[in-house]
């Protein structure tokens, strides 16, 4: 039986929600978005046929409040819900919700999500559809000797865990037999005293995990199939960072088992729909993880691969089509690698960034998946997920080579991002030669994360030297006196040398350079050596300079106050500092606790007059997800509280005054 | 247009000796500007920014867009004078863009006496308003001064064109619509408080800046209350409390940010010029300039060498080039302005002074900007000359260059003498700008010249009475005569007591005149209105 469905609501914002209307327009029905206040001139409410307001910025007053997407559905005549990845996604009342109002709910049946839904549960679910679970003992009987048995029967490492716990409480990694009565009794002793129970559980414990996942889809006529793997353990903090299909280095055999396994899955569940079963793999064995109940945020390595549209999918399943292929008809060609581009600050402890995109440039020959566009604003309300730029290639060496070309030529300014990091991971030989786990990310952290490669002199120089040529050839020209010398002659001062000073930091680093031009003739006056310069740049940004008896020539990009030399394996980022700033945040700044970035302040843990330590919790404030306790810099009375709970604070408002006692 | 041959013999003995000549005064020029750059010395220096305050170059620097150029007046002002202890008169002034506007600059030196006016200093601050009000430009003060220098106050108070005449100016070019942005850095006493009170838009450095009529000195001495100078004028008070101040900065640096802001926002579009085109170097090599003008300033040379390396493609269109062919005019372009150049190329005659006049009238007629290049003994004299008219003729290009109501701009490249300065637009004859070359000298005429004519006075009273006059007491009578005019006569002592607006150096003017005549183009064109010419 099937229904049509003309007009899908798509419950969601940012990439998703711009995707999942793509594909609803090209079939020709039409897209209806919601947005929070927040959201008003967001580009899935620009792209949508219709949008319709549901609250105000914070979350859970707007897309994860199911009721007001209901309400729009119907303001809008939308006849199916397509709720994205996040928010109502996984949500099984808001599901029974959408069918209770007579309309299509575009994922899995609500009995399927909370089967899912649940870890114990599932994997229980899971043994007895005989997917393969990570081997462990979760018995009753406590004994030693149990113990012992079990885990010589499960094979080393194993890994012992409070059974009560958490947090790496009471967490002990055993490598041999003859440890493991001593680590045992540790362990136990650690579970007492932090949870007040001593029972433990023993599992296989995995040092080098992949993290591989099926890509499944189920009609509600009873075919499920899978659309191949995905492998996504390039993670940071159990976020995934890069993803891509077919998973390297996985032999035919444990493929096949892995997709039957996923199958297996869904079935045991009754699912319908996309879905994704996630493994974690080691060496040829697979064990079971969870299953998402969603469209992931990575299946367009899976459509690149495929030529499918699991968008399309989803919405015929939805509307009580048949799968449009068997099993036997899905093929994967070629290789495809995704890259998640974030507003974040890699240096800062990946801090997420808000601000407007000043500029937003992808390349052509990849796919961009994005939420904003240029003069669009990344907020602190919601994820800070730029775009996803997916590459596919005939082989996996082709994939990455073009998405490395691509994330070269992304130039975002306005907002810090992670294109660095994601750049290096692509060109790391680890990676390339797919010799990787879910611990590469810690494992090449000095190499991935190190702030940037260190400018030398000569980078500073040249940098400066690019600030100056840009200066010259872009100078704001007044077009009743386009020629004037005040504006194209350069620094002159009547029988003196006309000093100029650039100051440019890079990597934490700061330089002055200072310039003295006399005579038409301009000196880079050094602490040990005066160097003579010049440079011209041509409107593609090709430099060439001079300094003292070296000529070089390279690529430079300026633009504001960024200089970018592309120089080497590397572009070498440079900020032009404002002459005329305010002072920096010195002399007052040391009893002032700011807030770090726009956000909700959502404790106080002080009041005014509490003497406080150095590096206690004054106040948290959260943005962008996160929660981010802001501390006391150092011992003293607290004299002005700058915030109540509850009050949106804008970056650098002061809310804390610590007086030094 | 015809570009202007290159005519120049480079390896000839006079280059050579010219070029050597002009390199050692350009060397004097450029270390006085380096002495003066100093301000009022290390230790004054080091006071000075102890305190967190820029140094005025800096702040001058700091103020105007990165990388551009600052025209500079009077560089040199009371060199010489106040036992040489108050460099460049204690004040920095010339026009500089500001986020994309050409303003005036005025920018009080704390480290020499306090930034206090002497009567240059007030001379120097009036000029640059008077340019200011001639080209129409903004005019940004970076105050920090104490105020009229009390001991010479019968100079620097009562007169006309003395202290209060600041304010007037201030007032006037306001009413104008020229707008008045005060950034005070210091102290700012007594009347000079009237600077930042008389601005449009005035900005505050907080803990550095102080406006009030009596300092913490006087006012104890008046009412024996005692108050700090911040509180009794900082800039919490007056931007807070009194309104003086506008805005408050936390560094120079940030209220010359602040400045910036304003003059950015500032809508005032040029008013429409002259055609303009694309600017061109000239193709003769200015670097020749020292060789061609010659160091023996009795010896001539062909101006049109001078101008082919001034203009642009060292194109020129003569006008009339074959009568008074002892002024070279005709039409040209600099930086792409057009200029219309009258330039000395020997003594004036009536021919020369006529063709002067009628190239004059032709580019006033046409919005022309003029350019004078002053290489000037004299009228010719003698009784042949006298009877042709030569004063009437000569009064006719004394009357068309007064008149003529089109941006006009003088460079003293050798001599400028007599009534021949009146013809050229000397300093009486109200250049928007007039410029020196280091080997230029200014009186009513040669020393020779001087101690000649009184001897000649002299011997005729001594032969009047039936004496004669002993050759070596006649010597020992012209030598004082010819020392004063030699001394008087120098470019630097014309340029200490602002008869000029600065000494530059030869190679540098075609950017000064470029700089020049971009300034001049920001007031709207006048119309010319010739009085009388005697025929």
């Amino acid at each position: 039986m099937t229904r049509p469905i003309r007009a899908i609501l798509v419950a969601n914002r940012g990439e998703i929600a711009v995707r999942v209307m793509k594909t609803a327009k090209r079939l020709g029905i039409r897209a209806i978005a919601v947005y929070s206040e927040a959201d008003a001139g967001a580009m899935h409410v620009r792209t949508a046929d219709e949008a319709v307001r549901i609250g105000p910025a914070p979350a859970r007053d707007s897309y994860l409040a199911g009721d007001r997407v209901l309400e729009a559905a119907r303001i809008a005549g939308a006849d199916a819900v397509h709720p994205g990845y996040g928010f109502l996604s996984e949500n099984a009342e808001f599901a029974e919700a959408v069918e209770a109002a007579g309309l299509a709910w575009i994922g899995p049946p609500p009995e399927a999500i909370r089967a899912m839904g649940s870890k114990s549960a599932a994997k229980a679910l899971m043994e007895k559809a005989k997917v393969p679970l990570v081997p462990g003992y979760h018995g009753a009987d406590q004994d030693p000797d149990t113990l012992t048995a079990a885990a010589d029967r499960i094979g080393y490492p194993v890994l012992i865990k409070a059974s009560a716990g958490g947090g790496g409480k009471g967490m002990k990694i055993v490598e041999a037999s003859g440890d493991f009565p001593a680590a045992l009794a540790s362990a136990k002793r650690e579970a007492m005293a932090s949870f007040g129970d001593d029972r433990v559980l023993v599992e296989r414990y995995l040092t080098a995990p992949r993290h591989v996942e099926v890509q499944v889809f189920a009609d509600g006529l009873g075919n499920t199939i899978h659309l191949f793997e995905r492998d996504c353990s390039i993670q940071r903090r159990h976020q995934k960072v890069i993803e891509e299909a077919p998973a390297p280095n996985l032999s035919d055999r444990m493929r096949a088992e892995m997709g039957a396994a996923a199958v297996a899955a869904a079935r045991a569940v009754g699912y319908v729909g996309a879905g994704t079963v996630e493994f974690i793999t080691e060496e040829n064995a697979f064990y079971f993880m969870e299953m998402n109940t969603r469209l992931q945020v990575e299946h367009p390595v899976t459509e690149a691969i495929t030529g499918l549209d699991l968008v399309e999918w989803q919405i015929r399943v939805a509307a009580g089509e048949p799968l449009p292929l068997d099993q036997k008809d899905v093929r994967c060609q070629g290789h495809a690698v995704e890259a998640r581009l974030y507003a974040e600050d890699p240096d800062r402890d990946f801090v997420p960034q808000v601000g407007r995109l000043r500029r937003l440039a992808f390349p052509d020959g990849v796919r961009i998946d994005a939420g904003v566009e240029v003069g669009d604003t990344v907020s602190h309300h919601y994820d800070p997920m730029i775009a996803k730029l997916i590459a596919h290639g005939p082989d996996r060496e082709g994939a990455l080579a073009r998405l490395s070309a691509a994330l070269d030529a992304t130039k975002v300014v306005g907002v810090t991002t992670n294109r660095r990091l994601l750049a290096r991971i692509v060109d790391h030989p680890a990676f390339r030669s797919a010799r990787f786990d879910t611990g590469f990310i810690d494992r090449h952290r000095d190499e991935l994360l190190a702030p940037s490669v260190p400018a030398e002199t000569l980078d500073f120089q040249l940098a400066a030297l690019a600030v100056r040529a840009a200066r010259t050839a872009v100078r704001r020209i007044d077009p009743s006196d386009p020629y004037s010398p005040f504006a194209t002659a350069g620094a002159y001062n009547p029988n003196l040398p006309a000093m100029e000073e650039i100051t440019l930091s890079a990597g934490g680093v700061e330089q002055t350079l200072r310039f003295e031009t006399e005579g038409g003739r301009t000196v880079l006056a050094g602490d040990s050596e005066r160097l003579e310069t010049a440079a011209t740049l041509s409107p593609e940004g090709q430099m060439i300079a001079t300094l003292g008896r070296r000529r070089l020539q390279l690529r430079v990009h300026v633009e504001g106050d960024e200089v970018v030399l592309l120089k080497g394996a590397e572009p070498l980022a440079f900020r032009v500092l404002d002459p005329w700033r305010g002072p920096a945040t010195g002399t007052h700044a040391v009893d002032r606790v700011l807030s770090p970035m726009p956000g909700a302040v959502v404790a106080l843990m002080v009041s005014v007059g509490d003497q406080v330590e150095r590096g206690a919790p004054l106040v948290v404030v959260e943005a962008m997800k996160m929660e981010h306790v802001l501390r006391a810099p150092h011992d003293g009375v607290v004299a002005f509280l700058g915030a109540e709970v509850g009050y949106v604070v804008d970056e650098g408002v002061e809310l804390v005054i610590v007086e030094a006692t | 247009m015809a570009a202007i041959d290159d005519a120049v013999d480079r390896r000839g003995a006079d280059y050579a000796a010219n070029r050597a000549a002009m390199a050692e005064k350009v060397a004097d020029l450029k270390a006085r500007a380096a002495a003066v750059a100093e301000g009022g010395g290390a230790a004054a220096r080091e006071r000075h920014l102890a305190r967190g305050k820029l140094l005025p170059r800096d702040r001058i620097r700091t103020l105007i867009d990165p990388g551009t150029p600052f025209l500079e007046f009077s560089q040199l002002a009371a060199n010489g004078l106040y036992a040489d202890e108050v460099p460049s008169a204690g004040i920095l002034t010339g026009i500089g863009r500001i986020s994309g506007r050409e303003c005036v600059i005025v920018a009080n030196d704390a480290t020499v006496k306090g930034g206090t006016y002497y009567p240059l200093t007030v001379k120097k601050h009036l000029r640059a308003q008077e340019i200011a009000s001639r080209t129409a430009l903004p005019c940004v003060y970076l105050v920090d001064s104490g105020g009229a220098n009390l001991p010479n106050q019968d100079e620097v108070f009562p007169d006309r064109d003395h202290f209060g005449r600041i304010f007037f100016n201030q007032a006037t070019m306001s009413a104008a619509g020229i707008p008045q942005i005060a950034v005070v850095m210091g102290s700012c006493t007594a009347g000079g408080a009237y600077v930042p009170a008389m601005a449009d838009q005035s900005i505050m450095v907080r803990n550095q800046a102080t406006i009030f009529l009596g300092g913490p000195p006087l006012v104890k001495a008046a009412t024996g209350e005692v108050v700090t100078a911040e509180d009794l004028g900082g800039a919490d008070v007056h931007v807070r409390t009194s309104g003086v101040a506008d805005l408050m900065a936390e560094t120079d640096a940030h209220a010359l940010g602040l400045a910036r802001d304003i003059v950015g926002g500032l809508s005032r579009p040029r008013p429409a010029g002259p055609e303009l085109r694309a600017p061109a170097d000239p193709l003769l090599d200015p670097a020749d300039l020292g060789g061609i003008v010659s160091a023996d300033p009795k010896k001539p040379f062909d101006i049109r060498q001078v101008i082919g390396r001034i203009v642009d493609g060292s194109e020129f269109d003569e006008f009339k080039p074959l009568y008074g062919t002892t002024l070279v005019t005709g039409f040209a372009r600099i930086w792409g302005y057009p200029v219309g150049i009258v330039a000395n190329n020997g003594i004036l005659f009536s021919e020369s002074a006529l063709k002067g006049a009628h190239f004059v009238e032709l580019c006033a007629q046409r919005g022309i900007p003029l350019v004078f290049l002053q290489n000037i003994t004299g009228f010719m004299v003698g009784r042949r000359y006298e009877a042709g008219g030569i004063a009437k003729d000569g009064a006719k290009m004394v009357m068309a260059v007064a008149c003529a109501a089109v941006p006009k701009i003088t460079v003293v490249i050798g001599n400028s003498f007599g009534a021949g300065n009146y013809g050229m637009c000397g300093r009486a004859f109200d250049p928007n700008f007039l410029w020196m070359w280091p080997n230029a000298r200014i009186s009513v005429m040669g020393g020779d010249q001087a101690a000649n004519v009184l001897a000649q006075v002299k011997r005729d009273q001594i032969e009047a009475r039936g004496g004669a006059w002993d050759p070596a007491e006649e010597d020992a009578f012209k030598a004082p005569i010819r020392a004063q005019y030699e001394e008087q006569g120098s470019a630097y002592y014309s340029t200490a007591r602002l008869w000029d607006d600065g000494v530059i150096d030869p190679a540098d003017t075609r950017l000064v005149l470029a700089l020049s005549l971009s300034a001049s183009l920001n007031a709207p064109a006048r119309e010319t209105r010739f009085g009388v010419f005697r025929m």
